[in-house]
Order: structure tokens, then C-alpha cells, then sequence
């Protein structure tokens, strides 16, 4: 077998110990393996207590159901917020930056004591919150923990701790690239998603300073230290942070994308710098997103809030739609230098739709763009959210960005993760196939549910809309839709969860043979490296089908936008 | 996931390029929108905002209460202010105070703040969302446009009894 990866000389008087993956023969550094494997088990643990808590608050907002009573509603929809938004994405981040700054680059973990410090203060920080919204009832403040609402000092210091944790874990992705380019473990540029991963560890690194600035005076007034602390500054800080930290998943979600359209299908990029300028718009541009919550609040004027949420000209958005285009034209290229020509979308016909890492790649780039991004770009627009803030169309569209994107694709990914790096065989191979689209299917029943009941004014974070009596009677078949979406897409995270655990947990620990799970026995990443470029700028090989298929998603996103302007002009006048 | 090739920057194709001018027109677009509707539409997000305390709000509250109060509905007073006034609403704690009574097609300035929370003023169905915030006064310029019942929801979570905020405003 040929190697994909350059033969440096690991560090001769270096102490490490390393293995070589047998399907990437890339050398796989223990510390970096034991990190990648403790950091995706928290995630996998904080994933599942953040989806009970899913079950249970869907299922009190679905209306003919209405299981908790208030309390026990608004606890457990902090927990599911610290533990899905916070939580479950950070650990998942934080063991694909050890996976991205070692394997991928053939080198090894030049920091491992930090990392573990920085794993150990994110698992205490993340559980401590757990626990003091569990036990004491005056942390029900929800996961934004608005002010002057008044949580106990130990809820603002289990942030802080999580988040000192995340900012170390992402100092030594930094050190890690350094040592490696250092010793020369790779050549030239950074591998694509490792610069991906890059752009999410920068994003991450004032992402978290920002978080400080909210969440350290937070605790310093709840401790009697501080006396005031403005809740409209602090507002603007937290989202400083709530905001950009899904930039970071955005990043993280992107880089897997690439990693996944490679995994299965050998993806070349068409154009290595089409997609890192893509990256770089987000680096750029995205911090300013956080005026997208703040954009009916007192104090701000027009100019300062259209500048930001534009992200200065829709520059973060042209990111966006740059890779939305990038990487469905790589598949296209890949699967038509295969010989898959026919039409416009023969390419489509023929890929591997049964291998769980391409079904999670689809259900997440298509949830993501056609209904998150879409979304997310109407409701930032300043006028338009005088419609929409804190209904329920801002759930809506999150978890579509969030969960169906990024969730769905970092759990296809894990499946991958289970062979290479945890060494055991993947087991329910048949689960995890259909899982994608189990979870998938059910994710877009709850956006759609929540979108739909937020456009008829249903407010988001409410225990019993029916209080107010203006409710339309609709709205109990959005709510109910919502819940039904909600038990599927649960049933889809047991799928996940059942399929990771008795993975990992029987059978004996076994080096991986080959790459895809269920597709086929040959190794895609092997053959990208074989594309040529005749492959990709042959006639034949044009994407013609993915141009087609975005210009399909512009007008779609064309007739939601002017149909939003159309319905605000139907309100009362105010200004 | 591999190192690319030593030289990577090369010139994009037509279809990248067809796209990237299409997707930038586009985002021009979207970006012209808004300040077009600053100056052509009439649904905009208001701007005038001054520092306030609760006590200062509050005291400013009841002397608005006092001169044009018209009824009661559940203790809570009904209001009714003469079109193109200041008008104030009160957030706090489970409660919006007082209820108003306004007139169809006529405009009204209407001030909101919180005495506690955060709160968020979502009236329905018209659908229209404001931020409440303690210390700030907010001030929406507002002219009703349908007459009816409206209620006021508060759409930001403020603690347990968050769900039973509810209030009102009276068009006629």
C-alpha cells in the first residue's frame, strides 16, 4: 500500500510513544489518542444528558402533552443549553483539534500536560453547572443567564472554570502546529481542514476572552464584590461570546464536511484557495455577529446595527455560500473523474448514499444551509427581527445550524473516529447508516414546527403560551408537529449513542483495515491523492449539477427574504 | 484532510467565478436593503433610548396613571392617553402596567422600561418584539394600523413565573 503520509523521522530522543494507522499510515501519537478519546466520551456524555433534557422540554411545549410543571421546564431547559450548546460541541472541538494539530499532520502531542489540565477543567466546570442548576433553584436563570436575573457565585464560576479549560485545550492546538512545522512532520501549507480547524481555534481563542468580559463581572456582582453591572453591556459581551462561539462550531462543522466529502467519496478541492479565502471571510467578519441579538434592544442606533449584523457587507454569509458550492463541486468532480457523467446529476445517483459518514455529510449540509443559514440571515436582518426576536423562529433556525448541521456531521464523523483512533470495530453497522437520517428527518419536523409556530407569535423559553389567550388554534399543530419532530430526532441521538457504546464497550480492541464502514473495501482518501488536475479541469468533469443545484438554493433563499420584508410591511408602523 | 500540493494558488474556474459574482451581487443586495428601508419603510426598529432607574420610571409611571386613567380591568388601571402623547408601560415581575387605550391611525410615543429583569415586550398577534431592559427608557414611536385586543407577551425569560406576564393594550 502506498503511504499518504511524508516518512519524517519521529523525534529520535523524544520519549513518546506512537503507533501508525495501518488505513492513513499516519502516525497516531498515544497522548494525542488518549486526549481525542477522552474528549469525545465527555462530549458523547454531556450529548446525553443534554437530550434527555431535550425529550422532557419538548415534550412540555408540545401542548396536549405539557408533561413538566414550570419549574422543572425551565431547570431542564438551562441544563439542555449548557450541556448541548456548551458542552457537547466544545469537548467534540476540542478532540478534533488534538486530532487535526497531531494525526493529520503526522506529529505528536507537544503538550499534553496542558491539554489534560485543560480536559480536567472543562469536564469539572461542565459538570459543576449540571449540578447547581439541578440542586439549587435560583440557578433557573436559563443557559444565557441574562442580568440582574441573579444566579449563586458557584453557577458563574462553573463557566469560568469550563471555559479556562476550552482556552487552554485551544492554546495547545496553537503549539502543537508550531512544534510540528518546527520539526518538520508536514511540508508546506496546512492540510485544509486542519486550517479549517485553525479558523475555529482562533475564532474559539476571543471567542472565550469575550465570554470573560460577560461572565467574570457576572460573578464578581454575584458575589457581592461588584455592586452594578449594566445588563445591556452585559448582553453585548455575552453574545460577544454566544454568538462567535457558533462560529467556532461553524468552523469545526465545515473542516469535518471536507473531512467527510474525503473520507467517502476522495474529494480533491477544486480550489484549494476558493476554500481557505472562504475560511478567512469567517475570520474576518464573523465577530460582528453578535449584534444579531441585540438588534431590537434600547440604546442602539440603525448605523451601528446594520454594520454589524451584515458582518460589514454579508461578507461571513459570501463565506458561507463560497463552501456551500465548494464542496458539493469537489463531490461532483470526484464522482464524475469516476466516470459517474451522466446529466446534470448522475454524479448524485451514484454516491454512496448507505455509508453513515456521506448520509451525515447530505443531511447536515442541507438542514444547515437551506434552512439555518437561510433563516439565520433573515432574522438578522435589523427590521425583519422586530418580527421574530426571542419567538420561536429563533430556535427554530439554531437548530438547524446547530443540530442538524453540526451535530449531524459530527456524529457521522465519530463513526469514523470509533476504527482510527479508538481501535474498535464499528458495531450496528446497519444503525448507523440509517441514523443520519432518522435524526435528520426528525430535526427538520422540529425546525419546522418551531418556525411555524414562531411566525404566529409564539414566544421561545415559555412554559404554557396558551396564558396570553391570543394564540391561534394553529399553533397546536405547529407545537404538536415540533414534538413529534423532537421524539424522532431523540430516537435518532439513542441510535447515535447505542452505536458508539456498544462499539467501544465489547469487542476487543482491533486495529483498523479499511476506511469506508459499509461502502466498499477501497480507501477514497488514497485514491483523492491519484486526482489529477486534467481530473478536475477536464470538460466532463465540470460541476455543472452542484452550480445548478446552488443557484436553486439562491432562489430560494430570494423569495423567504423578500416574503419576511412582505410580512413586516403588513405590521403596525413604528420607528 | 492531506497537505495540499507546494503551490495551491491558482486562478478559479468559471463556475467558481459565475458563482462568487452571483453570491456577491447578492449580499450587496441584502446589505442595500436595510438602509433603503430606514428611509422608505415605515417598520423600523426604534432608536431613541434614555437612562432611567426603576424609581425615577416608576414615579413617571403613576403620574401618567393618575391623569388619564379611564377604568379598571382585574385592579390593573385602563389608560387612556390623548393621540401623539408619551405614553409609558412598565415591565417588571410578573406583570405589564398599566393597560392602554389607544386610537386607530393615530401615533403615540410610547415608552417602556423594566423595574427588575430583563423582559420582552412581544405584542400579538400583530407581532411586533422589543428588549426590555432595566435603566434604559425605550422609546417606540408607534401608530396602531388594526383596532381590537391586543395582548402583551413577555417574550424573555424572567424567572419562574416568566409564562404569566401577560398583558394588554386597547385599540380603538
Amino acid at each position: 500500500m502506498a503511504t499518504l503520509a511524508p516518512t519524517f523521522p519521529w523525534t529520535k530522543d523524544s520519549k513518546d510513544d506512537y503507533r501508525t494507522c495501518p488505513v492513513l499510515t499516519l502516525k497516531v501519537d498515544m497522548h494525542a489518542e488518549r486526549l481525542i478519546i477522552a474528549n469525545a466520551v465527555m462530549a458523547v456524555v454531556t450529548l446525553t444528558l443534554g437530550g434527555i433534557a431535550a425529550l422532557l422540554i419538548a415534550l412540555t411545549r408540545w401542548q396536549a402533552i405539557h408533561l413538566l410543571d414550570a419549574t422543572w421546564f425551565y431547570r431542564l431547559l438551562t441544563i439542555h443549553g449548557i450541556d448541548m450548546l456548551i458542552a457537547w460541541m466544545v469537548f467534540f472541538e476540542m478532540a478534533g483539534l488534538h486530532f487535526g494539530s497531531t494525526v493529520l499532520l503526522n506529529a505528536r502531542h507537544a503538550a499534553p500536560k496542558a491539554a489534560w489540565l485543560g480536559f480536567i477543567l472543562m469536564t469539572v466546570g461542565g459538570l459543576m453547572a449540571n449540578f447547581v442548576v439541578l440542586f439549587d433553584p435560583k440557578n433557573t436563570v436559563a443557559y444565557t443567564a441574562y442580568l440582574p436575573l441573579k444566579a449563586s457565585p458557584l453557577f458563574y464560576l462553573s463557566y469560568i472554570l469550563f471555559a479556562v479549560g476550552a482556552l487552554i485545550a485551544v492554546i495547545t492546538f496553537f503549539i502543537n502546529i508550531v512544534v510540528a512545522k518546527r520539526e518538520k512532520r508536514f511540508e508546506g501549507s496546512l492540510p485544509l481542514v486542519v486550517f479549517g480547524f485553525m479558523t475555529a481555534a482562533i475564532l474559539a481563542t476571543y471567542t472565550l476572552l469575550q465570554g470573560a468580559a460577560a461572565v467574570v463581572p457576572a460573578f464578581l456582582w454575584s458575589a457581592g464584590i461588584l455592586s452594578n453591572f449594566d445588563p445591556g453591556i452585559y448582553r453585548n459581551f455575552f453574545w460577544g461570546f454566544g454568538h462567535p462561539a457558533q462560529q467556532v462550531n461553524l468552523a469545526a462543522m465545515i473542516s469535518i464536511w471536507y473531512a467527510l466529502a474525503q473520507i467517502t467519496v476522495g474529494i480533491r478541492p477544486v480550489n484549494e484557495k476558493f476554500s481557505r479565502l472562504a475560511f478567512v471571510l469567517y475570520l474576518f467578519f464573523i465577530n460582528l455577529g453578535s449584534a444579531h441579538h441585540l438588534l431590537v434592544d434600547p440604546g442602539l442606533s440603525f448605523a451601528w446595527k446594520a454594520v454589524n449584523t451584515s458582518y460589514a457587507m454579508y461578507l461571513a454569509v459570501l463565506g458561507s455560500m463560497m463552501h456551500a458550492f465548494s464542496i458539493p463541486a469537489a463531490l461532483e468532480v470526484a464522482l464524475r473523474a469516476k466516470g459517474y457523467r451522466k446529466g446534470l446529476f448522475g454524479w448524485l445517483r451514484n454516491a454512496p448514499w448507505g455509508e453513515p459518514g456521506f448520509a451525515a455529510l447530505v443531511v447536515s449540509m442541507v438542514m444547515f444551509g437551506w434552512i439555518g443559514g437561510v433563516t439565520g440571515v433573515v432574522i438578522g436582518t435589523e427590521q425583519i427581527n422586530l418580527l421574530v426576536h426571542n419567538t420561536m423562529r429563533l430556535p427554530g433556525h439554531f437548530h438547524a445550524t446547530v443540530v442538524s448541521g453540526t451535530t449531524t456531521a459530527f456524529m457521522g464523523f465519530t463513526y469514523y473516529v470509533i476504527p482510527l483512533i479508538f481501535r474498535k470495530e464499528l458495531k450496528l453497522k446497519k444503525w448507523a447508516v440509517w441514523q443520519p437520517y432518522v435524526f435528520g428527518g426528525g430535526m427538520l419536523l422540529v425546525s419546522l414546527g418551531m418556525i411555524v409556530s414562531g411566525l404566529q407569535g409564539v414566544s421561545r423559553r415559555n412554559w404554557d403560551i396558551t396564558f396570553a389567550g391570543v394564540v391561534p388554534g394553529t399553533i397546536e399543530l405547529s407545537l404538536a408537529i415540533f414534538g413529534i419532530g423532537a421524539i424522532i430526532a431523540v430516537i435518532g441521538g439513542i441510535m447515535y449513542v447505542t452505536v458508539v457504546l456498544t462499539s467501544i464497550l465489547t469487542g476487543p480492541r482491533l486495529e483498523a483495515s479499511k476506511l469506508l464502514l459499509v461502502s466498499g473495501d477501497n480507501n477514497p482518501v488514497l485514491e483523492s491523492t491519484k486526482l489529477t488536475e486534467h481530473d478536475l479541469e477536464s470538460k466532463q468533469n465540470q460541476p455543472k449539477g452542484s452550480f445548478v443545484l446552488v443557484i436553486a438554493f439562491l432562489v430560494w433563499f430570494a423569495v423567504y427574504y423578500l416574503t419576511n420584508w412582505w410580512l413586516l410591511g403588513r405590521t403596525w408602523f413604528i420607528r | 484532510m492531506l497537505a495540499p500540493e507546494q503551490n495551491w494558488w491558482k486562478p478559479l474556474g468559471r463556475l467558481e467565478k459565475t458563482w462568487l459574482t452571483v453570491a456577491l451581487v447578492w449580499c450587496i443586495f441584502l446589505t442595500v436593503m436595510m438602509p433603503l428601508w430606514y428611509y422608505m419603510g415605515k417598520q423600523n426598529v426604534p432608536a431613541e433610548t434614555y437612562r432611567t432607574t426603576p424609581q425615577q420610571y416608576a414615579a413617571t409611571v403613576n403620574e401618567f396613571v393618575a391623569q388619564y386613567q379611564v377604568g379598571e380591568e382585574n385592579s390593573i388601571p385602563v389608560v387612556a392617553p390623548p393621540p401623539g402623547s408619551d405614553v409609558y408601560l412598565r415591565a417588571s415581575a410578573w406583570q405589564w402596567y398599566p393597560i392602554l387605550q389607544l386610537e386607530k391611525g393615530k401615533e403615540y410615543r410610547l415608552h417602556i422600561s423594566s423595574m427588575d429583569y430583563a423582559h420582552g415586550f412581544s405584542l400579538q398577534p400583530v407581532n411586533i418584539n422589543l428588549e426590555v431592559l432595566p435603566g434604559y427608557d425605550y422609546v417606540a414611536t408607534i401608530t396602531p394600523t388594526s383596532s381590537g385586543e391586543f395582548t402583551i407577551v413577555c417574550n424573555e425569560y424572567c424567572f419562574l413565573g416568566h409564562h404569566t406576564m401577560v398583558g394588554k393594550i386597547i385599540v380603538k
